[in-house]
């Protein structure tokens, strides 16, 4: 198995606890997480952990933020893969990972029952799989179901 | 020791509310509340705004129940740790929220028969009223199934 650069971004809160449910889908190749607080360091041991200010479509500067911060993180870790389980740091670091030649992995929130989140239809032109939680939202046109965190 | 969450991105005043006039009420004086940026001073709840993470997880273990908005957060660690949780879903009609997905997650995982939901204010003193705590409950797996885990393997080193 070749060791990837693998790097995992979640938002604080619900985005991150489904996250680490995956963190066993990891290991064993080179990890490092990124969030929004910086109380989850403990959580992301041991791998290596990076901080952004949580942004949402509503505030434009903090995107806008976001996305020199992300873009730094980036050419730092230069990943292979990219995976996310949202929200909006997820998709800048998806949009902004794709330039660099990531391979990037879109998992939208379990929380999401009855539609892809704003922040996962966006991030649908630049994830290389895109997928959903729930079976029935899948379509041939994606997104794909292939299990859930629960 | 009960425990109310509300997350951490927007306050829940309306839950926070009933929550405390029912512990006013009932006389119970082992509630502590995390109620977000807020500018409640709840009179008979112990809260905070704020809980860092390590602790959130803390207080969730030692809660005889579990007191929630219908996040994915409150919910999931209610599960991994076996606790019962009654969620009462943010309405983005009364600006709790920017959309009202809430309201589905809290519909399906009672579906499921995972979690208990109070759709309103009245519903959720009404549950709080009649409460029988379950003395244990089931606990999901600390991690997603290892199908799905091969299949984010299989996703990441494709």
């Amino acid at each position: 198995m070749a060791i990837r650069r693998v790097l995992a971004v979640a938002s604080g809160g619900g985005h991150w606890v489904q996250l680490q449910r995956l963190r066993p889908a990891l290991e064993g190749h080179e990890v490092a997480f990124v969030t929004t607080h910086q109380g989850y360091a403990d959580e992301a041991a041991p791998y290596r952990f990076h901080v952004v200010n949580d942004a949402s479509r509503s505030r434009k500067l903090g995107l806008v933020l976001l996305a020199f911060r992300m873009l730094a993180i980036l050419v730092r870790e230069r990943p292979h893969v990219i995976i996310s389980t949202g929200a909006a740091p997820g998709y800048l670091a998806l949009r902004i990972g794709r330039l660099f030649g990531s391979r990037t992995i879109w998992i939208d929130s379990i929380a999401n029952v009855e539609e892809m989140s704003l922040a996962g239809r966006l991030a649908r032109r630049y994830a290389d799989v895109w997928l959903t939680q729930w079976p029935h939202l899948e379509t041939p046109e994606g997104p794909r179901f292939v299990g859930s965190v629960l | 020791m009960i425990f109310l969450t509300v997350g951490t991105q927007l306050p829940f005043d309306r839950l926070v509310r009933v929550v405390d006039e029912w512990a006013g009420k009932s006389g119970r004086d082992d509630v502590f509340a995390q109620i977000g940026p807020s500018q409640l001073q709840p009179k008979w709840l112990r809260y905070q705004t704020f809980v860092a993470p390590g602790e959130f997880a803390k207080h969730v273990a030692a809660a005889t129940l579990v007191i929630a908005h219908a996040g994915m957060g409150s919910i999931l660690y209610a599960l991994e740790l076996g606790k019962p949780i009654i969620v009462m879903p943010r309405r983005s009609e009364l600006n709790e929220q920017r959309n009202n997905h809430q309201l589905a997650t809290a519909r399906r995982f009672r579906e499921l028969g995972r979690i208990m939901v109070a759709m309103d204010e009245v519903e959720l003193l009404s549950q709080l009223q009649c409460l029988q705590i379950p003395s244990s409950m089931p606990r999901i797996g600390r991690f997603a199934t290892d199908e799905m885990l091969k299949s984010v393997r299989q996703l990441i080193e494709g």
